[in-house]
């Protein structure tokens, strides 16, 4: 087919300028993988419920498989091959290895990028508003158990650091 | 699985997007954060030959505060997320009944890009606006080639997924009235796992100031209940008599007995409960 529509697209991944020409209906993961080949993102369900794809888009957590690239005109896009110099994605990191927070992985890019907004969105976040935040996110190895034990101990870190600091 | 093609555009304009819609002819969809669309076509549910995203449209985004005829409103921007409410990005004239709301949309990262006036246009009847909306007596404002009109948030359903907008009108916003420092509400929700859409919604709302004292039965097969007066049922189920609500219940179409019968009342009486502790 000759006469597939097109849009140019002109935004930032992980703080690089990008322009391109995108078939509207190219969804943002679809972007990111195959236009930019930063194949860190995973696609899980294609209808916004497991969460694998979440990446940050302007600062917050998004479903890139919900979202068109092409409604991202503008937008600062970060993935998680960005956040190898975060402070915050370090320590989850760290916390996500002590706690057994992963087993396959395939969920791990979009709990991550959901983690990192609980420790820094909500610092008094406990077990239960742990559990809530999370439960857009699907796992089907762990069982949560370590994933939520990890955003907490980092959590605990945090407000132990807050209170040395005051 | 992926969508099937379309074209995208993104007017700067009200005007200019009722222009495309009515270009379309039934096959144009607005666009507003798209999580609800964005699954459907993802599915293949809709197929639209296009999208008008009305995301760049100034007029769709923040809150405008007005005492026109001496009554104090708020009209909310079709635009405005979940997020935005959820956490006070906005000017709430609700007294902390629409965040709370928007706190139990779906999971947060689609409350990040999900929209207000996207979730009343998609119409869902099992969704948070439409019923939120309905029991808090709002106007929803809506634009189309004839001009704009509103419409009361309780009209606004026709049946599943069938709003009270032509295919070439979009949502402009939310108009509310200020609630008095004596407003009370409810909201309470059954849903079998967090995030889902509801299997039954009650809220009350209750505003002295402003003579309002409403009721509401939702996520129904169809539109919601909302019950104008609901002072007689709200003592009734206050005062330990669940059998009170079957009256309405039965108008809502369900029958004593049944499952949704049990979920639905023990969501008002649960909501009453609330109410009562807010007082």
């Amino acid at each position: 087919m000759n006469d597939k529509p097109t849009s140019p697209l002109a935004l930032t991944v992980n703080g690089r300028e990008v322009s391109a020409v995108v078939e509207p209906r190219t969804h943002l993961a679809d972007f990111l993988r195959e236009q930019q080949l930063l194949t860190g993102t995973n696609i899980g369900c294609e209808q916004g419920v497991c969460g694998a794809c979440t990446v940050l888009v302007d600062g917050v957590p998004t479903r890139s498989c919900i979202t068109w690239a092409v409604s991202c005109q503008g937008a600062e896009v970060r993935t998680i091959e960005s956040f190898d110099e975060d402070e915050t994605m370090a320590e989850l990191r760290a916390a996500f290895t002590a706690e057994h927070a992963l087993q396959c992985g395939y969920c791990t890019p979009g709990m991550l990028a959901t983690a990192r907004d609980i420790v820094t969105r909500l610092p008094q976040a406990d077990e239960a508003r742990i559990r809530l935040e999370l439960s857009g996110n699907l796992c089907r190895c762990t069982g949560y158990v370590g994933l939520v034990r990890a955003i907490g101990r980092v959590l605990e870190a945090r407000r132990q650091r807050n209170l040395v600091e005051a | 699985m992926k969508a099937a093609a379309f074209d995208y555009a993104r007017p700067a304009s009200g005007d200019e997007a009722v222009a495309l819609l009515a270009a379309g002819a039934g096959m144009a969809k607005a666009l507003g954060g798209g999580q609800s669309l964005g699954p459907m076509m993802n599915l293949r549910l809709a197929q639209p030959d296009s999208l008008v995203d009305l995301r760049a449209i100034a007029e769709l985004r923040g809150c405008r505060r007005d005492t026109a005829g001496g009554v104090e409103t708020v009209l909310i921007g079709a635009c405005t997320t979940h997020a935005d409410i959820e956490d006070g990005r906005f000017d709430d004239p609700s007294r902390g009944f629409l965040p709370r709301v928007a706190a139990g949309i779906a999971y947060r990262a689609v409350r990040n890009r999900g929209t207000v006036g996207g979730s009343l246009a998609h119409a869902d009847p099992a969704a948070d606006w439409v019923n939120a909306m309905a029991v808090a007596g709002a106007d929803i404002l809506v634009q189309g080639p004839a001009g704009r009109r509103t419409v009361a948030a309780a009209d606004w359903l026709q049946g599943a997924f069938t709003p009270a907008l032509a295919e070439d009108e979009i949502v402009l916003g939310v108009r509310l009235a200020q609630w008095s420092a004596a407003a009370r509400w409810s909201y309470y929700k059954f849903n079998r796992k967090t995030g889902e859409f509801a299997e039954a919604i009650a809220a009350f709302v209750v505003d002295p100031a402003l003579d309002l004292c409403r009721g509401l039965i939702g996520a129904l097969d169809g539109p919601p209940r909302v019950i104008a007066d609901a002072r007689g049922l709200l003592a009734a189920l206050q005062a330990g008599d669940p059998a009170a609500a079957d009256a309405e219940l039965a108008a809502a179409g369900l029958p004593p007995g049944s499952y949704e019968h049990h979920i639905h009342r023990a969501a008002l009486q649960r909501a009453a409960a609330q109410l009562k502790g807010n007082a």
